[in-house]
Formats: structure tokens, C-alpha cells, sequence
């Protein structure tokens, strides 16, 4: 409380950098515990957080700080992908052209694009790593069962974000990874025209990797289905998933851990 | 060595070689911690692991957990501050490849799926595609997600513990680093031109054609008429997950088999033959040539 309002009177208004941090962060900056709770309570991007945390939740040494440091390569991802999207353009004429131009031409257009692909990978990895870390301490045991199916729904659009953005730079190594992962999708069962039990009138032009391609082989229509997965559809359905998995994290208690010894939380 | 100089050096085989210290250095921090926790519960019991993963608590502290702000914040802003760099480094030294053009007449040899599907395509050597690409990803999606339901042991929650969990534990690490990771280790360095096996010092020589004769599982037993060795098949397959039943028999009486009750077990049964079928079917196919154990005139497994 202001002098001004503890008197009535109209006193020195606080100082100017005071009141800007304060009016910013709602809380004054001032180190006491209280402020500690609410500088997080109070910020839309800290509540993610309790206000509080177990010592053991916030060592490395168990969470391997995977699950945060995955979400953060996403982050990344989608700030350089935005900063891909305004050069490139999802054709067979353009696409590869618009690499070279990335690599070559736009300034800071390589850079940009290494750190999409490379976080792109890393994300790969350390999300395994999480899935790893999260088996090993037993965190998927009741009450946190369903976060671990969530986790899992994660995983899968990891690796299929990954996969539809390999089509994108256009050249032999896309489009040849992708022939090799979309023929699966022909020999599926009853779906695929090469599969086990095809359903009668399934042909290459209508089957399920046709579904996937636009067509019978990756060609302009597979380059702009992908695009739309990958840089619409998946984020999407990735960051709705996010925000249920960190939900979950704090309903279902917070960050696992052994019984606290009495009195603990 | 140039050829496997060449595979590592490739930009985008770089995670797989980084995946190998990681997660060989992960595994092993983990066993120390496991048997460390191990120790102290059978000295302490769950409160001494947690005094242990909390560390010195100063003395008389009312409430031991610590501020979001600043113990938690500034680590995540340390993190992600050392990710940042790292990837700009790497970023910086190593640029993302852009081969040819694409070119649908131009099929290169090999043709490889991006690194983190390399398990799954090196599966096509030993199972038709609608298995190694349909019906295996789809079983380890599942299987991943009822893992929290079909483990009914409560011990080993929210801690690195091994005695507790013994069995779930070597299943699991049995499958991720034994097979997916494995597996995609295999796909990338020891395999070349029409995906053959090259070991990762060997020269990759195109020419090399690997007349590999296979046969069938009917014909390792003399059994030739095409539905004899259809019959066969069928049962061995059939006895194969009759195992299930076998082992549910002798099993049933123990305390941990009767709490999984029958549906669960079945799950468990059913997915974990279907783990062991995938290097059981590889050893046929080394050792004996086995191409199909089961052959129908509609599929073939
Ligand atoms: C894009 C992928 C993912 C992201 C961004 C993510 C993020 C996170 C974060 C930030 C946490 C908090 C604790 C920590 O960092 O360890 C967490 C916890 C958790 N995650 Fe994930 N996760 C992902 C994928 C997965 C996967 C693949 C699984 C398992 C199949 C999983 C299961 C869990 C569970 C059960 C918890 C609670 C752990 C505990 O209470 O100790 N998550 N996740």
C-alpha cells in the first residue's frame, strides 16, 4: 500500500520504474516469499507451475529435464518454421528452388533453416529420452496413467510432424524416404491395394496411401497435403496436446515422487 | 573405416551417433541411482529414498518443498538458454542437407526412411509390409499406451528403483534400446545397396548380389503340399501364443499373475509373444533361412 492511500492524502506518486514493473507484473518487486507465490500465481505463463515444488521435482538428476526441454525445442520449431514459411512455397516448381534460395540468398536463411531441422531431430531424440525417463521412475502409475496414454498420442505426432516436414525441401532424399514410409501405408490390410485382404475396387489410385498422397506416388498433390500437416494440422494438435499433458501434470499432483517423509507434501 | 566415417558424417546421421553416448550415459546413471534407491529401501523404506532425492532440507524449515520463483525458473531459464546455444553452435558449423532435385525416375539404392524409422524398414527384411509397417507400429503405439493399466505392481513409483520392478523394467528396456534403437543402429550403418548387410568398415560394393535362397518353415520339416504347409504354419503360430495359456496355467496361483487377472493377462501375453516373435523370427531367418513360417494364399506371415 502506497503512502497516498494509507493517508487519503495525494503524496509522491512511487517511483516511475516501480510502478511500471509493478502495473507489468502485478506484483511488486520486492523479494518476500508472498511475492515469490504471486510473481507465479499471477503470471499467465508461470501458472503453469504450482507456486511450490518438491526439492526433488526440480533436480535433473530425475526428471532429466527432458519433458521441458522437448517442449522448448517445439517452441523453436514453430518460431523458425514461421520464419521458413514466408520463403517457402509448397510446389513441385518451387519447393527446391525455394531451399536453394534459403540457403543461399536469404539472409540468415541457412542458419534458420539448420535450427528447424536440428531441433526438429533433437526433439525426436530427447522426447524418447522423456518417454524413457518417465518408464524408469515408474511415473505412469496411478494416479498418472492417462497422462502417460497422452504422452504416447505425443510421441506418435512427434515423429509424424518429423516425417511430414522430411518431404518438404523437395529433393531425393525427401522424396525417397517418403516413397519408402507412404508404401506402407499400400500394403495396410483390407485399406492398401497391396495388403492382405484388399476390400474389392481398392486400386493404387484410391487406396490408403492414395488417401495420404493425393495420388498414387509422391508427387505435387503428396507436397501439398504434407505442407498442410505438417505446418497446420499437427502443430495444432500437438500444442492442444501439450497444454492437456502440463493440465494433467498438475491435477494428477504435480511431478511424481516416493512418499514424503511425514509432514512433507 | 571411410565408409563408416562417411554414414557418421552425414548431417543427418549425427543424432544417431549423438543417441549413442546419450543414452548409454542415461542408462547408466540410472542403474546407479536404481541400486542406490534400492539400498535405501530396505534400510529406510520410501521416506529414506525421498530424504535421499531431496537433499539437505536447513533445519527446521516448516514446509520442505521450495519457490517456483527462483529455484525452478532458473534452472528452466538455464536450460533453455544452454539448448539455445548448443543448437546455434550446431546450427552455425553443420548445414542441413539438400541433395538433387527430386526425381521420380531416379530411384536411389539404397532408399532409406528418415533415421528415426530405420528399425521399422529393417524390420521389412524379415516381415512382409503390412506387418513391419502396419501391424507392428500400430501394436507398439498400443502396447506403449496400456502400459500404465497392465502394470498392476504399485512399487517404483516416482523413483529410480530396480528390485521392485524387475520384470517390467527388463521388458521395457528389452524392447526400447534392445529393439527400437538396436534395430535403427542396424538400419544405419550396416546397411547398403539393396539393403544388403555392409559392416560399417566394408566398402560399399554395388555390384554385390546376394542370392540369399529362403525357404519356407514347412520346409525345414520335409512338409511340401501347399496346404499341409499352410496347416503348419497355422499351428505353429497357434502354439506359439498358446504359450500364453501354458503360462497362465502355471502362473495363476502367483500373487502378482492372480491381481493381473485374466483380461490383463491376456494383453500381457499377447503383446509380449509378439515382442519376442520379431528377433525369433530374425534367428529363423539368419540361421535357418526361414522367409514365412505361415503361408496362406491370402497372406503371409
Ligand atoms: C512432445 C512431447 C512431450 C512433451 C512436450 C512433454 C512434456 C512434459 C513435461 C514438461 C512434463 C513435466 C515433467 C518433466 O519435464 O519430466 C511431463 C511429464 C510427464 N510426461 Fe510428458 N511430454 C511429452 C511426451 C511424453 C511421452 C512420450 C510420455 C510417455 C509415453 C509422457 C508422459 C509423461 C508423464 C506420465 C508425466 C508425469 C511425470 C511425473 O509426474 O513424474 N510425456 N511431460
Amino acid at each position: 500500500m502506497s503512502d497516498a492511500e494509507a493517508t487519503g492524502q495525494p503524496g509522491e506518486a512511487p517511483g516511475l520504474v516501480r510502478e511500471v514493473v509493478k502495473s507489468a507484473l502485478r506484483v511488486e518487486n520486492v523479494d518476500t516469499p508472498k511475492n515469490r507465490v504471486l510473481a507465479v500465481a499471477h503470471t499467465v505463463w508461470l501458472h503453469l507451475h504450482p507456486s511450490k515444488v518438491p526439492r526433488h521435482a526440480v533436480r535433473f538428476s530425475f526428471t532429466w529435464g527432458a519433458g521441458g526441454i522437448a517442449f522448448y525445442l517445439f517452441l523453436i520449431t514453430v518460431v523458425t518454421g514461421v520464419a521458413l514459411m514466408f520463403v517457402y512455397r509448397p510446389t513441385p516448381e518451387h519447393a527446391w528452388l525455394d531451399m536453394k534460395r534459403l540457403d543461399f540468398d536469404v539472409p540468415f536463411g541457412m542458419v534458420n533453416r539448420n535450427m528447424h531441422r536440428w531441433a526438429a531431430h533433437a526433439m525426436v531424440i530427447v522426447v524418447w529420452v522423456h518417454l524413457l525417463r518417465v518408464f524408469l521412475t515408474g511415473s505412469y502409475k496411478a494416479p498418472r496413467q492417462f497422462n502417460w496414454v497422452v504422452g504416447v498420442g505425443l510421441l506418435t505426432l512427434t515423429m509424424l510432424l518429423s516425417f511430414t516436414g522430411y518431404l518438404l525441401p523437395w529433393d531425393q532424399l525427401s522424396m525417397w524416404a517418403v516413397t519408402v514410409g507412404t508404401n506402407m501405408a499400400a500394403a495396410a490390410p483390407v485399406v492398401g491395394h497391396e495388403g492382405p485382404f484388399a476390400a474389392p475396387g481398392v486400386t493404387a489410385a484410391n487406396d490408403a496411401r492414395a488417401l495420404l498422397l493425393g495420388g498414387p506416388t509422391v508427387g505435387g498433390n503428396a507436397l501439398l497435403r504434407f505442407y498442410i500437416l505438417h505446418c497446420v494440422a499437427l502443430p495444432l494438435a500437438l500444442g492442444l496436446g501439450c497444454i492437456l499433458h502440463f493440465w494433467r501434470v498438475r491435477r494428477d499432483g504435480g511431478i511424481s515422487g516416493p512418499a514424503a517423509p511425514k509432514g512433507g507434501a | 573405416m571411410e565408409p563408416l566415417w562417411r554414414i557418421l558424417s552425414q548431417p543427418d546421421n549425427i543424432p544417431i551417433a549423438l543417441m549413442v553416448p546419450l543414452f548409454a550415459g542415461l542408462l547408466g546413471f540410472w542403474w546407479r541411482t536404481a541400486r542406490r534407491n534400492d539400498a535405501l529401501l530396505a534400510q529406510g523404506g520410501e521416506a529414506a529414498v525421498r530424504s535421499a532425492m531431496d537433499g539437505a532440507v536447513p533445519e527446521g524449515t516448516p514446509d520442505p518443498r521450495v519457490h517456483t520463483w527462483p529455484y525452478l525458473l532458473r534452472i528452466e531459464l538455464i536450460a533453455a538458454l544452454v539448448v539455445t546455444v548448443v543448437l546455434l553452435v550446431w546450427s552455425i558449423v553443420i548445414d542441413a542437407p539438400l541433395e538433387q532435385l527430386a526425381d521420380a525416375a531416379r530411384t536411389p539404392n539404397p532408399s532409406k526412411a528418415p533415421w528415426y524409422f530405420l528399425g521399422l524398414q529393417e524390420l521389412l527384411v524379415y516381415f512382409d509390409p503390412w506387418i513391419a509397417g502396419v501391424l507392428l507400429p500400430v501394436l507398439i503405439i498400443f502396447g506403449l499406451s496400456v502400459i500404465p493399466y497392465v502394470d498392476v505392481n504399485p512399487a517404483g513409483s516416482g523413483f529410480h528403483a530396480w528390485r521392485q520392478r524387475r520384470f517390467a523394467v527388463a521388458v521395457f528396456l528389452f524392447g526400447f534400446v534392445g529393439l527400437w534403437l538396436g534395430l535403427i543402429l542396424v538400419g544405419t550403418f550396416c546397411r547398403g545397396p539393396g539393403w544388403n548387410w555392409f559392416w560399417p568398415w566394408e566398402a560399399w560394393d554395388r555390384a554385390r548380389a546376394v542370392p540369399m535362397a529362403t525357404r519356407n518353415w514347412a520346409d525345414v520339416f520335409g512338409i511340401s503340399s501347399s496346404s499341409g504347409a499352410s496347416a503348419f504354419g497355422a499351428l505353429t503360430v497357434l502354439g506359439w501364443y498358446g504359450l500364453g495359456l501354458v503360462a497362465w496355467w502355471r502362473l495363476r496361483h502367483r500373487p502378482l499373475v492372480a491381481r493381473l487377472g485374466t483380461s490383463r493377462f491376456a494383453v500381457v501375453a499377447f503383446l509380449l509373444l509378439t515382442m519376442l516373435s520379431v528377433p525369433l523370427k530374425m534367428a529363423l531367418r539368419l540361421g535357418l533361412s526361414v522367409k514365412y513360417v505361415w503361408t496362406t494364399p491370402w497372406f503371409n506371415v
